[in-house]
């Protein structure tokens, strides 16, 4: 990840639903409201109030999942653009989970790849989609692409961890 | 003509006027809530078309509203929400409490109507209404507000202070003196305790033993609980409507989820009902001399509800013009206020208390909102930024002298 790690509140709404909310670098707040039903409103606040909502922008379940998926996806290319960028060494990879990997059903953090090899795993690719920065309680299946970031040697490491070769 | 087919013409009409007058007020982004209780007044006793033959199905259709009325509020809230928000918000709630329902009980004091009346008209005064407060905050905008959770969590407190409040006052209208009213809050404490435990332990497993995938066995089931529960709790002297919202409250989940989207349309049946009866029941020749009381109650209590919405929201750190947003918010007196008003006539404790709470929830209810709607016009703004530059600069502290 670049940067700090974003702080998101959340606040329940009692008979409404739940909000969260974050405070951006350049010190807006945006926040989401979650209604019960299903609603979901994108919130913007005041400059000058910043207890007020500017703007409260309703969204259906594919908007939500439409603004979410441009937020994700450009922040990901992004990333791996910055990444390799930043260091001549630094090789981004897609490694395709063997059919026979051991780890399919199976939790990344159980690889524990980074550890072992000191590459990092920034994405998943499954059906079509990305599934950005996936966390230790992920669970592989069959078939996932794996994007990892790190050094020849341990990219290398990687595809063996998940081919099982590495046995220790 | 046959009685039954009167009652069909009557009820058919009344339900098509309300229909029409719900539909003119929202034009004006008027609640129905004053509507319903301003047509009830214009077909009562002594109003301009007296129902003869449906006054009894309304009185049972409305016994019904009050019922859904309050399970449908059980339902929005789930039992740790209950109780997570009384650990955080119960210093605002004692607030709200203490500066409106004082006000109310003073008031009847201060007319001489005894200490029962002070008791109901403290609890019309204290409870702001949940139903057109929250319908208030999503019309401008303001869910995500900061202040919003304050203003929700007050409301929340007075809605759960309700399953106390309401046996109390029940007992004590059935003329069992102080001690059995308490006796009354001692046995509701016990069931409103046992129930938040056993809704928050095994509440999965309850709304589980509810198929969600029928949805008519769904609406009959919960529908039919809620009554039997509703009534049981009647018979106990414990309220109908508190049994009705410990119901709402016990069910969780998806289960509640589908219901409160199938009890919806009947709760809006059943509550235009209820609020017709309680007009109904009032005799509008009644209301002129209780119109000024009602007006420096209405004016009053508003006055004390902004104070509480600016002080709780203070207490979280909201700033000025949120403070004020959410006094302004917390004005409107609606269902409970009715609720807690139809008690006492049907035990008949002080003939004027009635049309008092009537005037007094259609001044509330209408002014309430568009007062509401203040905070947002600019001129209100820039006087708010004012004051709040003037007091900044009396914070200050003066560089001191070495």
């Amino acid at each position: 990840m670049v940067g700090v790690r974003v702080r998101v509140e959340q606040t329940p709404l009692p008979g409404i639903g739940v909000r969260h909310d974050l405070v951006t670098s350049s010190g807006r707040t945006v926040g989401v409201v979650s209604h019960r039903n299903g609603r979901r409103d994108l919130v913007l606040y005041d400059v000058d109030d910043p207890d007020a909502c500017l703007a409260s922008i309703p969204l259906t379940d594919g908007e939500a999942e439409a603004l979410a998926d441009v937020l994700g996806a450009s922040l990901m290319l992004g990333q791996l653009a910055g990444l390799r960028q930043q260091a001549a060494g630094l090789l981004t990879e897609q490694i395709a989970l063997p059919a026979g990997s051991p780890f399919v059903g199976r939790k990344l953090g159980d690889t524990r790849a980074r550890t072992r090899t000191s590459a990092s795993i920034v994405a998943v690719l499954r059906d079509r989609e990305v599934i950005a920065s996936p966390g230790p309680s992920f669970v592989f299946e069959a078939n996932d692409v794996v994007v990892a970031v790190g050094t020849r040697d341990g990219l290398d490491g990687v595809t063996a961890i998940l081919a099982g070769e590495h046995d220790d | 003509m046959h009685s039954t087919t009167i009652l069909l013409i009557e009820v058919g009409a009344l339900l098509f006027a309300l229909g029409m007058l719900g539909r003119l007020g929202r034009k004006f982004g008027l609640s129905p809530i004053p509507l319903y209780l301003l047509a009830g007044l214009a077909f009562g006793h002594g109003g301009f078309v007296p129902l003869s033959a449906s006054e009894e199905f309304i009185s049972v259709g409305a016994e019904i509203g009050v019922i859904l009325l309050l399970v449908m509020l059980g339902l929005e809230y789930s039992a740790t929400e209950l109780v997570g928000n009384l650990r955080a918000a119960a210093p605002a709630g004692v607030i709200d409490a203490l500066l409106n329902a004082i006000p109310g009980a003073g008031f009847a004091l201060l007319l001489g109507w005894g200490w029962q009346a002070a008791l109901v008209l403290a609890g019309i005064t204290w409870v702001s209404s949940s139903g057109v407060i929250a319908k208030v905050l999503g019309d401008l905008g303001r869910l995500g507000n900061r202040e919003t959770p304050v203003i929700l969590s007050v409301l929340v407190i007075e809605d759960l202070a309700m399953a106390f409040y309401l046996p109390l006052v029940t007992a004590v209208l059935a003329g069992v003196g102080l001690v059995g009213g308490l006796k009354a809050l001692a046995v509701a404490v016990v069931t409103v305790i046992a129930v938040l435990v056993v809704a928050i332990r095994y509440g999965s497993a309850i709304s589980k033993a509810m198929s969600v995938s029928d949805p008519e066995a769904l609406l009959l089931s919960v529908l039919g609980l809620t009554l039997f529960v509703a009534g049981v709790a009647a018979e106990l002297k414990v309220s109908a409507a508190v049994g009705a919202f410990l119901v709402g409250i016990a069910l969780s989940g998806p289960v509640a989820h589908h219901a409160t989207q199938m009890l919806e349309p009947l709760r809006d049946l059943f509550a235009a009902v209820f609020f017709v009866f309680f007009g109904l029941s009032t005799d509008p020749a009644d209301m002129p001399p209780v119109l000024l009381p009602a007006l420096a109650l209405a004016v009053l209590t508003m006055t004390t509800k902004v104070f509480t919405g600016y002080l709780a929201a203070k207490r979280v750190g909201v700033a000025l013009p949120g403070q004020l947003r959410a006094g302004l918010a917390l004005m409107p007196r609606g269902e409970f206020s009715v609720v807690i008003a139809g008690l006492a006539v049907a035990s008949g404790v002080e003939p004027r208390l009635a049309p008092l709470a009537t005037a007094y929830v259609l001044i509330t209810v209408v002014t309430g909102p568009m007062l509401a709607r203040l905070p947002d016009y600019q001129w209100f703004k820039n006087i708010v930024r004012r004051r709040m530059a003037l007091r900044q600069r009396r914070t200050t502290p003066v560089p001191a002298g070495e």
